[in-house]
């Protein structure tokens, strides 16, 4: 075999069940391009060499089968693994080795996929460019001096760079849709339940949505096969069977579909040159056979101020738990000092400073007095965007938009402008806030950076983010970064 | 500085409230899998979900739920169809996510009442009704033990102790509204309420009840004003752990208020601290700044929609009140109330029921559990339920000494043994030789031996003196260690002394 690397994930499992290579040297392919190229990408905190040899070796014995067995994936660091360090980003996590497996880390394992090690992400989840990690930025493999995207951009790196085939994201506003956007790779957030959130490290519990990174609809459909699904140990985990994704990627027509475009979804603070791919995108898809309509989703406007009261009022509730007193940092501890002083002390050198914005915002808005105008109002919008959603889809049987308004800005730029910041995910909170799955795919390039189309569809429905992926997908070549940057 | 009760109560009018806190008795833990069996090793009982270790979720317990909305029927309360466990936030060491998942403004149940009864100073009782506002289910907080300090409280300690094995563990929240026209007996009420509940919540068998253990923790509500005012300001006395300092501590602080206002001072809106030792309570923390504890449902849970027509079967199910038993057995069993009265106070009315289903006569089955039975759980500090002898035991024992195998005193025997675990009723005669021996060629031994060792009383005995006779009697006993039919060693020693009565 040529470069194992260069291959997808449904290429290695195939070669493998062929005996054309093994799981271990697939794996090995993998460690070794980490090896030489993480040190100026930076989208692993820690690799689990012998965890990913030994899983590898496992499957070469014919210990375990399946569709992806054999196959590398990075895993993003908020979602525990028993015994590997999950960090979570944050200095409050460091060294912390979990006791025990996520739902969707025991089915990656029993689906026998080779995980490579946890990638980075913004602490906690929130931010949208990786930077908020304690552990320093990701960079962007199509431009080194820019952002890979976030809170998933050290996923989406790996998955653009060629370290990894697959990745796992999680997506609260957007944390899947606009890293892939920004490095040219497929992200999906599948329906709110569809994958469990047993084991994910709770950012914003009502959004929060774990779902496939990679770098082809095909293969970002056989992963979330193996990780969607029923968990009862998950009580919003939806009942019912996983939406037939890996049959919607095979199928890949879209002719006679209505596709809506979404009026809101564009104009002020959308990049010309994003416009301008999303335009094209749009004729493609008519083109291939779908009626494309313009559907108006007037409460959307509201989307980004709703979803940034939701979302830190859970925060502020689900990070009170980093203490100090069971797990993770412990600061001041000095005999002397009291309980009260060491959990002050740990929260305050713990928690950077995005998450103290974040926790400073949640607090305030569920105080008595202010509930009502703040955490109560905010719920009310989201109703109201459900309605938008739910008219639409009487119109469409998705919706499209571009997945994040501008393509990868430089490192650094929006640090000092949060607003601007949460401005990246102006496109994806409405499905966070809804609770319908939605794709990013890339769409072409502008100023040679990649640009993402996205997808949205009606909750339970993820089969058609899939159908219209792949049917698109087809008409354009895989973007690959220059790659100019290798040593 | 305190008024006495009575005098404080002809010049002050009682308003209380109560807030009982309830562990159900399910198997695991409210959201999780764990042991909820009290007295483990700490920390054994735990798991990601109830360390609150991150990523870990809850899912609800559904007996916890059918528990609590049955505790709602028995106390007449409105179940909601459509309701969702909310997020109380606040930091504390012992619980492990620093906020506990309760209900707050959308309880299971809402709006019912408890009727009790208290004694009249005639002996009559009176029935007094108690509105409850709300039940509704939370997950109860670990333990904390503060090592090093004078007290055991945090204050002076050099460090503390945390045991997660209740953490998790189902809790029960019954508040009452405030319950107004107690008149003289604020402190009567409030006991007898807590009694009340303590045997509906044992009927239903929703929870073991032990105060002591901490399965029923009391928090009490008092304040006081002159007739026609407002209500006063209320205190909350918190963690009142016994039916006794339920009412003492109603008492004291009815004593104390009525003291300061007397003195024109205000009463201050706070947490009070019940001791056990003195029967006073003294001043925790000011609630006067309350805490915002910033309430939100609950993401990481669905809301809970019961089935009317489950909730239908439930309330059909339920057992016998246990206001409407006791009416039912001072009737049935002829008992007096203050005999009904006697056997709820020491936890004996249901055995003494069930000892009467089980075939045995009512006075010998109230005797047997207000007597021997209820001396002997006194005196090892136990719950007469507790007790390792059933109602059926009882009972049998109650027939073998009715057919005349056993006297009275070789039935305590019998129970002793059973109570020591020897086994069945039957077996302990049959190890430990119990039977009654009624053997008239047997005792002939023992009668003639009692009438040589004690000349005198046998002289007496033919002079007329029949009563002498127990003396011998007495002899013979204790020669057959108590297995003689005392009636007919009697009928022996008379005929052997040519005595006829």
């Amino acid at each position: 075999m040529n470069d194992l690397t260069r291959l997808t994930a449904r290429e290695i499992a195939a070669a493998i069940a062929a005996g054309e290579t093994n799981a271990v040297d697939v794996a090995q392919a993998h460690l070794d391009r980490i090896a030489k190229i993480d040190g100026q990408l930076h989208a692993f905190l820690h690799v689990d060499s012998e965890g990913a040899l030994e899983t590898a070796r496992r499957v070469d014995a014919g210990e375990i089968s399946g569709p992806l067995a054999g196959v590398p994936l990075a895993l993003k660091d908020v979602i525990v693994q028993k015994g590997v360090p999950t960090t979570v980003g944050s200095r409050i996590l460091e060294g912390w080795r979990p006791p025990y497996d996520a739902t969707v880390v025991e089915r990656l394992k029993s689906a026998g996929v080779v995980i490579l090690g946890k990638t980075n992400m913004d602490e906690f989840a929130m931010g949208s460019s990786t930077e908020h990690s304690a552990y320093g930025p990701t960079h962007n493999p199509w431009d080194l001096d820019r952002i890979p995207g976030g809170s998933g951009g050290g996923s989406s790196a790996a998955v653009a760079s060629f370290e990894a085939p697959l990745a796992i994201g999680t997506d609260t506003g957007g944390s899947i849709r606009q890293p892939a956007a920004v490095t040219g790779t497929v992200g999906v957030k599948p329906t709110y339940g569809g994958v469990s959130r047993y084991g994910l490290v709770a950012f914003s519990s009502s959004l929060d949505q774990a779902g496939p990174c990679a770098r082809t609809v095909m293969d970002a459909a056989l992963l979330h096969e193996v990780i969607a699904g029923h968990d009862p140990r998950d009580s919003t985990s939806i009942p019912s069977p996983v939406p037939p994704v890996v049959e919607a990627a095979k199928q890949a027509d879209i002719s006679g579909m209505t596709i809506g475009v979404v009026k809101e979804l564009s104009g002020e603070g959308y990049q010309p040159g994003v416009e301008q791919r999303f335009a094209e995108a749009v004729e493609t898809l008519t083109g291939l056979g779908a009626k494309v309509v313009e559907v108006s989703c007037p409460h959307f406007a509201y989307a980004l101020p709703a979803y940034y009261l939701i979302a830190p009022s859970e925060a502020s509730s689900n990070l009170a738990r980093f203490d100090s007193v069971r797990y993770g940092l412990r600061v001041g501890d000095d005999g002397d000092r009291s309980l009260e002083e060491v959990m002050s002390l740990t929260r305050a050198q713990g928690f950077g400073a995005e998450v103290k914005r974040r926790i400073i915002l949640g607090t305030y808005a569920l105080s008595s007095g202010y509930y009502d105008a703040y955490y109560g109002q905010a719920q009310k919008v989201r109703s109201l965007i459900t309605r938008d959603f739910t008219e639409a889809f009487a119109l469409a049987d998705v919706l499209v938009s571009p997945a994040a308004p501008t393509v990868a800005f430089p490192l650094g730029e929006k640090l000092s402008d949060p607003l601007a910041m949460y401005r990246q995910d102006l496109a994806t909170i409405p499905s966070n806030l809804y609770g319908g799955p939605a794709m990013s795919l890339p769409c072409g390039l502008s100023d040679g950076l990649p640009v993402g189309l996205q997808i949205m569809a009606p909750t339970m429905r993820d089969e058609l983010l899939y159908r219209v992926g792949a049917a698109f997908e087809a008409t354009m070549p895989a973007p690959v970064p220059p790659l100019d940057w290798e040593a | 500085m305190t008024v006495p009760y009575a005098e404080a109560l002809q010049e002050f009018e009682p308003v209380i409230g109560l807030e009982t806190h309830v562990e159900l008795g399910t198997a695991s833990k409210m959201f999780c899998g764990c042991d909820t069996t009290f007295g483990a090793d700490p920390n054994t009982h735990t798991c990601p979900v109830c360390l609150g270790l991150p990523g870990a979720l809850p899912v609800v317990n559904e007996k916890a739920i059918e528990s609590t909305i049955r505790i709602g029927l028995a106390l007449h309360c409105d179940i909601a169809t459509w309701c969702r466990f909310a997020r109380k936030n606040y930091f504390y060491p012992d619980m492990p996510k620093n906020f506990q998942t309760s209900q707050y403004d959308e309880p299971l149940c809402t709006d019912g009442y408890l009727d009790v009864e208290v004694s009249n100073a005639d002996g009559t009782l009176e029935t007094v009704r108690v509105p409850i506002e709300r039940v509704h289910l939370e997950e109860d907080t670990g333990k904390t033990l503060h090592v090093g300090g004078a007290t055991g409280r945090i204050h002076g300690a050099s460090h503390s102790l945390v045991d997660y094995n209740r953490a998790g563990i189902p809790l029960v929240e019954i508040v009452t509204k405030p319950v107004v026209g107690t008149k003289h007996r604020p402190a009567e009420v409030a006991k007898a309420y807590v009694a009340e509940l303590r045997d509906v919540l044992r009927g239903l068998g929703v929870s073991d009840v032990k105060m002591e253990q901490g399965s029923l923790r009391c928090d009490v509500n008092v304040s006081l004003n002159k007739p026609g005012d407002d209500w006063g300001t209320r205190s909350e006395t918190k963690n009142v752990n016994s039916l006794r300092s339920v009412e003492r501590a109603v008492r004291s602080e009815v004593e104390r208020q009525a003291a300061r206002l007397r003195q024109g001072e205000r009463i201050v809106q706070e947490t009070r601290h019940f001791h056990e030792d003195t029967g006073l309570s003294t001043s925790g923390r000011s609630k006067e700044e309350a805490t915002d504890y910033r309430y939100f449902p609950e993401p990481d849970l669905v809301p809970v929609a019961p089935d009317t027509d489950w909730v239908a079967e439930l309330k059909a199910a339920l057992p016998e009140a246990p206001s409407v038993r006791r009416r039912r057995l001072i009737e049935q069993l002829a008992l007096s109330a203050l005999d009904a009265e006697a056997m709820t106070n020491a936890g004996v009315l249901d055995l003494v029921l069930a000892t009467v289903d089980a075939g045995a006569p009512a006075a010998e089955a109230r005797n047997w559990w207000l007597g021997h039975l209820a001396q002997t759980a006194n005196s090892s500090g136990v719950e007469p339920a507790e007790l390792s002898i059933t109602p059926a035991q009882v009972a049998r024992v109650v027939g073998l000494v009715a057919g005349g195998s056993l006297t009275a005193g070789l039935a305590r025997q019998v129970v002793d043994g059973v109570l020591a675990g020897e086994g069945e009723p039957e077996a302990v005669v049959a190890t430990r030789g119990l039977a009654v021996v009624s053997d008239e060629g047997a005792l002939a031994t023992a009668v003639d031996e009692a009438i040589a060792a004690d000349a005198d009383a046998a002289d007496k005995i033919r002079a007329g003196k029949v009563q002498a006779v127990g003396a011998l009697v007495g002899r013979v006993m204790k020669a057959t260690r108590g297995q003689a039919d005392a009636s007919v060693v009697r009928r022996l020693l008379l005929e052997r002394l040519g005595v006829t009565e």
